[in-house]
């Protein structure tokens, strides 16, 4: 698990075209799945800073026991980004869960922004509210804004709310 | 009028479905207590056939039932609002309809 300031993890995970998708840096590395209410309610604006900072890297990553949560299946993520018409990010299946553990990932959304040196600079949840779509992931975006300014981050870390990882027994 | 809520502890919802059930049974003067019912392992969903958390039944009946087919097992519900948001709890007029039915 990292802290603030420490070193993210570096990995490569395929996505949902089979492909192995590399971490590179600035990034954005949320861990999110299917089958999640939090992670379903934050999944629009998610997609949606995606799309406005096209020069950050972001990675969806699905770390979830698809044997006990078969909606969090690789072919089920593959059937909902096939049915979206294509995501704004890759979305990856962490089958060992190594990625999840590395970065200490608690809950579906829990989001990890990375600066290009690789440092991790915010973590916590996307916005306040899951329920205001309002919100536009505000704390997600300050934290980018912030970082790509060259600036202290104000809100570097705040508590990710949403479903437990479902870890393999 | 027996009212229960079914939880688990994977999933944060539970104390918001709480709140909002007490505070629509007070404004209904339905007297009843909520029993909560803490769901520990999969074997104890499959027998209390809970469909994930949180999950609130009167009188035995869920007050959204769940679809065909649906699994019993640890997870956390998927409610839609009647405004066709997606929610970790159900909307408080499902509850209020629900909770009227049976006080009416």
């Amino acid at each position: 698990m990292i802290g603030i300031g420490g070193r993210a993890p570096e990995f490569e995970l395929p996505d949902t075209d089979g492909e192995p998708q590399a971490f590179e840096t600035p990034a954005v590395v949320i861990f999110t799945c299917n089958h999640c209410p939090y992670a379903l309610a934050w999944h629009d604006r998610l997609m949606e800073v995606a799309r406005d900072y096209a020069d950050v890297h972001f990675y969806a990553i699905n770390p979830n026991d698809a044997e006990r949560y078969p909606r969090d299946s690789f072919e089920a993520m593959k059937e909902r980004v096939r049915g979206d018409g294509g995501w704004p990010m890759p979305y990856m299946h962490d089958a060992t869960q190594e990625v999840a553990r590395a970065y200490g990932a608690k809950t579906t959304p829990d989001v990890f922004v990375v600066d290009s040196g690789g440092a991790l600079r915010y973590r916590g949840a996307p916005d306040v509210d899951y329920q205001d779509d309002s919100l536009r992931a505000d704390w997600l975006r300050e934290a980018l804004d912030q970082m790509l300014a060259g600036e202290e981050i104000a809100r570097p870390e705040t508590d990710p709310v949403g479903c437990s990882v479902k870890w393999r027994r | 009028m027996t009212v229960e809520l079914l939880w688990w502890e994977g999933c944060p919802s539970h104390p918001k479905a709480l709140a909002d059930l007490e505070r629509i049974l007070r404004e209904e003067g339905a007297p009843a207590e909520v029993k909560r019912v803490e769901i520990e392992d999969d074997e104890q969903a499959r027998r209390e056939r809970f469909p994930g958390s949180p999950t609130i039944r009167i009188d035995g009946e869920d007050i959204v039932p769940p679809g065909e087919g649906e699994p019993y097992s640890l997870t956390c519900r998927v409610y839609r609002l009647r405004n066709g948001r997606v929610s970790p709890v159900p909307d408080p007029e499902d509850v209020r309809d629900a909770v009227r039915s049976r006080v009416a």
